[in-house]
This record gives structure tokens, sequence and C-alpha cells, in this order.
């Protein structure tokens, strides 16, 4: 039987000694929504269970330089009541707050969502067009990184041992800009994503789109940054040839897999559908 | 009884049940909240392999480990024989029934029972699970119906020779049996028809989906005496099955229902508990054992998937001249399915002078399914359902006026058999059409539709004792479990009765050692067949009053007569008596005669047939395959509803489910033959945010057979919902979706190959 | 294995127990604290019958440890009745039939509650979403979601 043991250590050097101490051995407890499902149905059997909770930098939001960083750990409740997130970044608060139910909503985290490093995520398609970078503490000291370096497979990230996701800052956003995440599921909640759609655009003062940035999730191992997508997108008021081009690089892009969920032709389909329909909304935010 | 001449005061109001208080306060003691003192966890070792012989299993280093005191497999079951014998009311293969507890030699089904452990905690108990070693060589496995019946299949039981076949074969196969239903000549109909439809369909294995997991707790004396606490539909039928098993005296076992939280027909058998009392036997202490939700979607009993065909011929006036259907079910890993029901309900609710149905009973490596809600009726008439509304729009003919052309009504001869007595399949048509729903307007993508459903409804054993207490208020004792408000309707039937305030009676279910025996909990039966025990009680009652009365005024007992909960006297002659009420007899009945109680024991019959109808409004995103159900509304005959708002409930939770099994759920299977989706993550009951409100019309035409006209509720909701919806997509998008459930990616494909 | 010893405050009452790393919220409040009103539907967080509030958050006592309660405040569905007299939301259930086997009510209870202390006027989709994590199979939540949103009306009224 596996001696099991828990600390919820003050500060994030405390956590950085123990998790670098316990090595693949310890897992981190944020919102505990996966990572208690896991060790209950015995997927995992880590020696050292660390909860950052009582950490303040990865539990507050902040402000700062007009933009927003918010603790590895804040829940998806705490994200969803922060106006200055709404505001700025409603893509990433509704992303986050799409994540399962109310219960699931007063614990599951951004931190945590990134780190499981599932390629269905909600978070992390809307967190890579806002271009979130996020601080990574480690035992060699601090460092960041974008969004996107993080997840590397499934249930697989680049973080190193010992080291943990301390906060995300979101940039302020430029004038006439918007972001949107809309995902699919089979129910009207509590399913994981069948795809996911997140954009970020801004437009000029005529309204042509003069930036763009798309990702997409649960078609591929890891989230897809659609470059072609964005250049679809860049240049047009978002008319329907444009937003075709958009569907057709989304589609292009995906690289899905048949199973419980979803099947490759669905998955790819609906990934072109979301992203034309989260533009449209993103476009709207963007007008303001 | 006066409620039969005048005012009924009780029946059809909605009292707040009597269990309330503790269910909202979280006092309510269910299967897994019960602890004894010096209690142990029990927990089961289940197959991961769909299809394997059992070489060998290893116990010893489980028992080994401190902590673990007991560890019981198949060895430790009483031997049975491989013959059907009769269980209460059922047929029960008790061979099957135990190799379905424990595996002996073969395990069938990914998630089968192969042993099981007694720990201090349950950290030891997992840790022991562990340790028991078991060497299993890997067999060829199959999960489809369709696949299972081919000659080359791998098959379950190699003395399994098709029943229901003239000559029997000498080659076994997976086909438990065949059923045929005929009447008239389908061939001769069919040749008088100006429209033939026929269609296959396919239907997923659906799960009855209970919120609260199977648990046991058992408590063995150094005597052979064993006590047990288990959330069952039937607490009798529990005993009947674990004595025959353990091999006990039926008196030697005392089994308590909890609270129940949900069984649909899911908890009418038994899974654990023959292995808590197995554990507690050997360990010699209480245990409790309570399955995980993947142990209950892994192994306790789902309801067939199943192929149907159905074929249907009309004239160009919409008159249905044949009806023809084959029908192949999974049984799961054991014989039987709800094959016959199924065949019996398909062509039901209409009158056809031609109809022929055969029926196959499969097995597959699949958990062996149980009742789930109007067991095997959903399955046939869905397709018969969606053929009829096939008609109707190649006709031109209104839905529901073609269901009207050809509506069962008293005197048709039902093609089952029987037939029928007053039925109010007609008056749910009629309430259905009338509804402001049928007539609302529809937008884009928009799409309505209908359908109905027929279920037998079943009377049984079920006794009742009333004690009156001596301040007149009264405990009244039944043996059948409550699972959705039914303590309310018996004492309300009680209440009606004696002609008492209903918060005077307070209904309890007795345990096995305290009454008479009672079938479970299921088939719509308790409100009919118990609450008839009840009211015989009740008239018991009120007969020993009056003798009490006219003890007390000494006058012949023909001179009272019992009115509105008082005994009086006959009329004039009779003599000037105030009357007495039933507290103030009560108070006296020391000294005339002795405490009034009753008890009743009766096998009901006479059950009434129910039928409804529901519509089904449904958008369909064309770019997603979504389906959002916009408004429901079922309407049903009841005979009479006794409590109206736990009867609106059935039929709402009914309809509920029905729309799950229409749209999102399934059982999924690997390539290994392991269930994919153990959860209710993906296993995708409806949430509050998928449903609309579900409006619902209570028809009234009563059953003769039951003094307050009752027929029974909970099953026929489920039926018509499947159809319903997939009628109402077809309505929305012109495409006929065949195969269940109507999920998103499905719809999306159809869509396309259709465009 | 060595227990870890928690100080927390259970309905109001300063408590405490012992639990391991391991054992989730809710084991420890029905296996310790014996309080058996919060339900083991799935253990994974997709039922919600073992709804409970912790540090005022409505959530899930299967998907958090018993540890992580230390310092904390923990609400059950023990705790929502005031001495002898029911929370109008208990009344309302009763009232509206919104409950048949029960094995859901208490964790429909407790999540409603934290719905209306945060929303006093919420629509029916509303109540829908925010009930969406608590699964009912008895009642298709038609009179759950009613007799939600009458106590909301009576309690803007009172």
């Amino acid at each position: 039987m596996n001696a099991l043991t828990y600390e919820s250590p003050g500060s994030v050097d405390e956590a950085v000694k123990l998790l670098a101490a316990a090595g693949s051995d310890a897992k981190i407890l944020a919102g505990g929504t996966d990572l208690l499902v896991q060790l209950r149905m015995g997927m995992i059997k880590p020696a050292l269970i660390v909860d950052v909770k009582n950490i303040s930098e990865t539990t507050v939001i902040k402000e700062e330089s007009g933009g927003y960083r918010v603790g590895s750990a804040v829940s998806g409740a705490e994200l969803g009541e922060h106006d200055g997130m709404n505001n700025t970044w409603p893509g990433v608060v509704e992303a986050l707050e799409l994540i399962g139910s109310t219960q699931i909503q007063g614990r599951a985290s951004m931190g945590g969502n990134l780190c499981n490093a599932s390629p269905a995520a909600d978070a992390v398609p809307a967190m890579i067009p806002a271009d979130a970078v996020c601080t990574i503490a480690g035992p060699d000291g601090r460092r960041e990184a974008r969004v996107e370096d993080i997840v590397t497979g499934p249930g697989q990230t680049s973080l190193k041992a010992g080291e943990m996701v301390v906060d995300f800052y979101f940039p302020p956003r430029p004038a006439r800009s918007g972001d949107a995440y809309l995902r699919f599921i089979p129910r009207t909640e509590m399913d994981i994503a069948v795809v996911g759609a997140g954009i970020s655009l801004t437009l000029d003062e005529a309204g042509v789109c003069s930036a763009a940035r798309v990702a997409l999730g649960a078609v591929a191992a890891t989230q897809l940054v659609v470059e072609d997508g964005a250049a679809a997108l860049i240049g047009s008021t978002l008319d329907d040839a444009a937003l075709e081009k958009l569907d057709a690089a989304a589609r292009a892009a995906c690289r899905p897999i048949d199973d419980k969920r979803g099947t490759i032709e669905y998955r790819t389909k609906v990934a072109g559908v979301l992203a034309r329909r989260a533009a449209k909304i993103a476009q709207q935010r963007a007008e303001g | 009884m006066t409620s039969e001449n005048g005012e009924l005061k009780w029946v059809g109001k909605s009292p707040i049940r009597p269990d309330g208080a503790d269910k909202v306060t979280g006092r309510a003691k269910f299967g897994a909240d019960l602890m004894l003192p010096g209690m142990l966890v029990g927990k089961v070792l289940r197959s991961p392999h769909a299809h394997a012989k059992i070489k060998s299993i290893d116990t010893s280093k489980a028992e080994a480990l401190p902590g673990v005191k007991a560890v019981v497999t198949s060895a430790d079951m009483a031997e049975m024989q491989p013959e059907w014998v009769a269980a209460g009311e059922v047929q029960i293969n008790f061979l099957d029934l135990s190799n379905n507890i424990l595996a002996s030699g073969k395990v069938l089904y990914d998630g089968h029972a192969v042993a099981a452990v007694a720990a201090t905690n349950s950290a030891i108990a997992n840790a022991a699970l562990e340790l028991i070693e078991v060497d299993y060589e890997v067999l060829p496995h199959v999960i489809d119906v369709e696949e299972a019946m081919a000659p080359d299949a791998p098959i379950l039981h190699d003395d399994m020779f098709t029943q229901g076949v003239t000559p029997t074969p000498d080659k076994p196969s997976n086909v438990f049996k065949e059923v045929d239903i005929a009447v008239g000549d389908v061939e001769a109909g069919f040749a008088k028809a100006d429209l033939i439809v026929e269609r296959s369909f396919k239907t997923a294995a659906v799960h009855q989906g209970y919120i609260e997991p199977h648990a046991a707790v058992a408590s063995f004396s150094e005597d052979g005496q064993a006590e047990l606490w288990c959330c069952t539909q039937g607490h009798f039928t529990v005993r009947a099955y674990c004595a025959k098993l353990l091999g006990m005296d039926l008196s030697d076992l005392r089994v308590t229902a909890s609270e129940i939280g949900g069984g649909f027909g899911g908890k009418t058998t038994v899974y654990l508990e023959p292995v808590a009392l197995l554990l507690s036997r050997k360990a010699g202490r209480p245990v409790r054992a309570v399955m995980t939700r993947e142990e209950v979607f892994r192994a306790s009993g789902p309801t067939s998937g199943a192929s149907t065909w159905a074929k249907i011929g009309v004239t160009k006036d919409g008159k249905i001249v044949a009806g023809e259907a084959i029908l192949k079910y999974q049984a799961g890993a054991f014989a039987s399915s709800p094959i016959q029901p199924g065949c019996m309900c398909a062509f039901a609710p209409y009158d056809v002078e031609n109809v022929k149905v055969k029926g196959y009973d499969v097995v597959s490596n699949r958990p062996k399914v149980a009742a789930y809600r109007a067991p095997g009726a959903p399955i046939s008439e869905h397709a018969v359902e969606s053929v009829l509304d096939e008609i109707a729009k190649k006709l031109g003919i209104d839905p529901l006026e073609l269901r009207e052309k050809n509506a069962a009504k008293e005197g048709t001869n039902a093609a089952y058999g029987p037939k029928f007595g007053p039925i109010g399949f007609a008056d749910t048509l009629a309430a259905a059409k009338a509804h402001p729903h049928y007539s609302a307007p529809l937008g884009p993508n928009q799409g309505r539709g209908v359908a109905s459903g027929f279920w037998f409804n079943i009377g049984g054993e079920s006794c009742a004792t009333l004690n009156v207490g001596e301040d007149g208020t009264l405990v009244l004792a039944t043996g059948s479990p409550d699972i959705g408000g039914s303590r309310a309707s018996m004492a309300i039937m009680a209440a009606e009765t004696l002609g008492i305030d209903v918060a005077d009676v307070r209904p309890i279910v007795a345990d096995t050692a305290s009454l008479g025996y009672t079938f479970l909990t299921g088939g719509s039966r308790v409100t009919f067949a118990t609450g008839m025990a009840v009211i015989e009680a009740s008239k018991q009652v009120i007969e020993t009053l009056r003798e009490r009365a006219a003890k007390i005024w000494d006058i012949s007992i023909d001179a009272v007569i019992w009115e509105d909960g008082f005994a009086k006297p006959a009329g004039a002659n009779a003599g000037e008596f105030e009357p007495m009420s039933l507290g103030e007899i009560a108070a006296q009945a020391g000294k005339t005669g002795g405490p009034i109680s009753a008890n009743s024991s009766i096998n009901a019959e006479g059950a009434g047939p129910g039928f409804g109808t529901h519509i089904c409004d449904v958008e369909v995103d064309l770019e997603t395959g979504a389906v959002t159900v916009l408004r429901y509304t079922a309407v049903q005959d009841c005979g009479k509803a006794i409590h109206k708002a736990y009867v609106e409930g059935q039929i709402q939770g009914g309809a509920a489910q029905g729309i799950g099994w229409a749209l999102n759920e399934e059982y999924i299977y690997n390539d290994e033959g392991r269930l994919d989706n153990p959860g209710f993550l993906d296993y995708r009951i409806p949430v509050a945010s998928d449903l609309p409100m579900i409006d619902t019309v209570i028809v009234e035409v009563a059953n003769p057979n039951h003094p307050y006209g009752v027929r029974g509720v909970g099953e026929v909701p489920i039926i018509p919902p499947m159809a319903a919806v997939g009628n109402a997509i077809d309505s929305a998008i012109g495409v006929r979706m065949t195969d269940l459930p109507m999920s998103p990616p499905k719809i999306l494909a159809a869509l396309d190959n259709g465009s | 294995m060595a227990k870890i010893h928690v100080s927390t405050t259970v309905n109001g009452e300063p408590t405490e127990f012992l639990c391991e790393p391991q054992q989730t919220l809710l084991d420890v409040l029905r296996d310790e604290l014996r309080l058996t009103g919060s339900k083991e539907g799935c253990a994974t967080g997709d039922c919600g019958a073992c709804s409970v509030t912790l540090y005022g958050r409505l959530i899930c006592s299967c998907l958090a440890l018993g540890a992580e309660a230390e310092g904390h405040e923990i609400e059950t569905i023990e705790g929502m009745a005031d001495g002898d007299s029911f929370h109008p939301l208990q009344q309302k259930f009763l009232e509206h039939a919104a409950l048949q086997c029960g094995i859901c009510t208490p964790g429909f209870l407790v999540a409603a509650k934290s719905l209306l202390e945060r929303n006093s006027d919420p629509s029916e989709t509303e109540v829908r979403y925010w009930l969406a994590g608590n699964l009912c199979r008895c009642t298709g939540y038609d009179k759950i979601i009613r007799a939600v949103l009458e106590c909301a009306a009576d309690m803007r009224g009172a």
C-alpha cells in the first residue's frame, strides 16, 4: 500500500522544494477535479500531494500593466466573478467556466486545466489566442513560457521535474479587440469537449480584421494554433468568404481521433463550424 | 366505505409525503448509510476480460494480508442446478444467478465478479483485491446481438440449445429462445394493403441510471441466522434468492429494505447481497459492500440493446391491415431478455387483425440485463411507432388521427391474446389532439413528433398490516419498498377508506420477518396491488370498529354503519347514540376485545392496461447535429391518480429517461469488449439544462378491478419518447434516424448523406 | 500511514477529525463524522449528490480531500434546517413533490441554496444550468426547477 503524504505549503519556494525532493512521485493539487478522479480510479499512485491553494501567488487575481495576472489555482467561479477579466478576456473566462458543473467551477483552475494536459481542455484553446504567458517556478528559479508551449501530448507537458505553474499573465486587450471560445458537447453541460475553438481578433477603425489568433481543442493530441485560420480573417470584415476560408483552414488543421465522444469526420466538420461561430462572437465583442 | 359513493377526500390530492422530512434533511438512511459495530468493508474483484476461462484463482496472498478477514469465490456458494424454478412470481435459473454473482469456470463480460474480500478498511480491501491472482485464458468475445447470432460466433454457453424451435437444435448457439406471436394471416393482410412501410432499427443498451449505487450490509450470527440491509425493490425477493444461493432457510434470513435511491427495475435482482452475506458468514463480523459507479455500469443490469424490424400495411384511408416485426434482444451474458413482453407489446395499442411477431433472446458478452421500466416494450414499440409515423407522413394523415383510426378499445382482441376491458387509449389520443401544444406554431429547423405506448401493468402478491394505536392513529405496514412516494399513496388509500385524516396514518415498509411475502416494487403494481391489500386491511379494521361500537352500544353489528370516520347507528331503529370516532373506539379497545389490527394477504388480479401518448418538439442544429427538446407533453391514462403530484412525477421521470434513451445514452464497448464509458461523464443521462418542463395530462378511465380505479403509472411513460423524438427529428429535417441514440455525430452524418 | 489532524467548522460547529491523506471530504463526512446526508453517487464529480459548501463555494465533496478542510468552514445538508424548522427550500421541495427516491435531494438542496444566496431572482434557464451538475433520474427535473423558482419568488416577497 502506498504511503501517501499531503502537504500544504504556504509559499511557492516551499512547494518547489517539496516537489523537487519527491520527483515524479509528487502531484500538485489545485482544484483537484482531475487529480482526485485519477487518484480514486487508481490511475495514479503518488507518494506526495502538494496542495497549492494556501499560496497567495497562486490564488489571487491582480491587475498588472493594464493586464491581469491570474493565479494558477484560482477557481472558475472566482474568475467568473472578476469584472476586469470578464471585460478584458471574456473568451478566457467563458472557457474556464464551461468546465463541468457549478460544483466543479468551485474548484477547477486554469493551472490544473493546463497541466492535466488533456487534448480536450477547455481553458487552453482560449488562453492561447489571448497570448497568455505563464510563470513557472522550479528548482532553478523562475521562467516564463507561452501557454501554447506547455502541452506536448496527452498528459504530457514541457514542465521539468519540480516545476509548477504559478500564474498566468493576460496582456491588456488592444483597442477594438474581442475574444470568444465555443465548444461542442453532446449535452448542454457536464461533458468533455468534443471540439473547442478559441479566437481572438482585432479590428481596425474601418472594421477590417488586423490581427487574429485561432486555436482548436480536442481535434489533435495537443491544442492547435491555426495560422491559416488567422490569415483567413486578417484583412477581411469577416464576410462569408473569409469565414468559409477560416472554416476550411480549421478543418484542414484537424488531426482528430475516433472515440466515444466523436468521430474524425464529425470533429473535423464541427471544428470549422465552431471556428466560424466563435469568430463572429469575437467580432461583435471587438465592435463593442 | 363512504368514498365509493361520495366525494373523495384524499384520493387525487397531493399531501406531503410521510417520509419527506427525512429526505430533505439528509436523515433518511439509504443502502450505504448503515453502520454496525465492528463492520468490515467488502469489495469485489471483477474480470478485466469480456470472455475468458478461469484457469485458477489464488487467494492465499490476499488472505495473508493483515486486516483481511475473509475472501470468497464461487466455491463458497451452495451448488445450484441448471433449472428454472419459481421464485415469487418470476422464473429464475439459480445456476445462472449464482454464476453471475461470482463467476465459476468462465467470466462472460467485462466487470463479471470473480472474488470478494472483507477487510477492516477500504484501503486494505483494495490492496487485497490486487493480491488475488486469477489466471485467465482469454477467449474470443462477441458484443453485438446480430454478430452473436452468426453461425461462427463465439459461444458463451456450451449447453445453450435454442428453445422454442422444433426440433431443438443439436448445436449450441447464443440464441436462448425464439418467441412467436401470430394472429390472423399477415400475408393475406399485406395483400390488401395500399401502402406498406418496413424499416430496420437498432437501439442501444441503456442503464437504469439510478443515482444510488447498489449497497448491502450483512450480519451473520454463529447460529446460522442472518440480517441483511440493502437497497432493493423487493426485499422478499432478495430473501428468496439469497437463502437459495447460500442454502439457508427463509426464516433464518431477515431482510430490511433501506430507503432506495432509484431502481427503475434495476434493483429487482441481487448482486452484492449474497456476497456480503458470504463474507459476513466467513468473517464472523458485519460486512458492508457498496458498488462504485463504475461497477454499477459494468456489472449491474442495463436493459437490452436490440435490432428490430417492423413492417406495417395500411389501406389508403389509414386502416392497418397487417403488422409484422422481428425483434432481436440482447440478454447479456445469461438468458434471458425481456423479449416476451417486447413481442407482446409491439402491436398491442392497435386493433389489427393480422399480426406476426418473431423474437430472439440472445446472449453476448455484456452484463446480464435487468428489468428497466416496462421491460422490452420501449424497444419493440419504438419500431412500430416510428413506422406508423412514416405511414402517416406518406398518406398525408395526421399521426394522431392515424392512431385514432386503429386504436384498441374496450372489446378489442389484443394481438398478444386477451380481450381488452375498459381502456383509455383513445382518450389519450383525443387529449393530445386537444392540447394547445399540438397546434402551437413551429420555427425553422423545428419539428413535432408524436408516439404512443402500451404496458400491461401487473398485480401479484401483497400483504398489509394496519395497527390501530390507542390514540386513534394508525401504523400501516406493507412489504413494498417505496421508490417514488408509494407510502404517501398507501396512506391516502387507507385514510380514504377509513374516512380519517391522512396524517393519522403512518405508513412504513416492514422487513421480511414482520410481514407476509410481498412481490417486488415493479411493473407498476404497488399502487394497484399493495393498494388493494391496504384497502382490504382498512375494510377489516372498519369491520372491527363497527363490532366494537356495537359492543359498546350493546346493539347488533348490523345496526352500526361506518361513515366519514365515525361509527353511527344505522338508523332510527338502531337506537340513539352519538357517533364514535376511530379514536374513541380505539381508546376503549382493551375493554372491548383487545387491540385493533388487521392483516390482508392477497394475490391481486385484474391489473388495468395503461396507455400514453406523447408530443415532442425539437430543434436541430443543422451544422452540429445537436437536438434540443423544446417542448414535451405526456398524456397518460392512469385509471385513477391516488397522489396526483407523484403520478405526474412518474410520468415526467419516465419521459426524461426515454428522451435520454433517444438522444444520448448508450453502452460503448471497445475492441477488447471492455465498457468504454462506465461513468456519468460519458454515459450521458439528461441533465437539468437538457430538458424543458414536461407537461402532463392525466386521463382517468377507471380500472373496474380496483376500488379506486387504479391502473398503474410508472412503466408507460418511458415507452413513447424514443419514437416521439425520432418522429420530431424527421419532421424537422426530413431524415429518419434508425440508430439509437440519435446523437449529434449520427444526425450530422445523416444530414450529410441526405443532402 | 500517519493520519492528518484537521480542525474545521462543520455547520457552524468547531469540529476536529483525523483522516488519511487520500480520504476525500465526502469519506470524512460520511465515515468519520457520520454525516451521511451527503451521498456518493459517482465519486467523480459527475452527479452532485455529495454537494456541500467549502469556504462558501459549492463543491462536490468527493473531489476534495478531507485534509483540505483545515481552517475552513463546511456546510452540509445536515445544517440546512434551522432547529426544528425547515429552510424554505426544504419546505418547497416537500410541497412540490420535488423528490421521488430522495437520494439526490440533499445535493439539490445544498446547490439550490447556494444559488439563491447569489441570485435571488434566477430565470428558469439559470436554475437549470446552475443545477446541471446535480443528476436526478426520477423526476425529469420539472418539479425541482419549479420548487426552486417558487422558493426564490417567496423569499424575495418575504
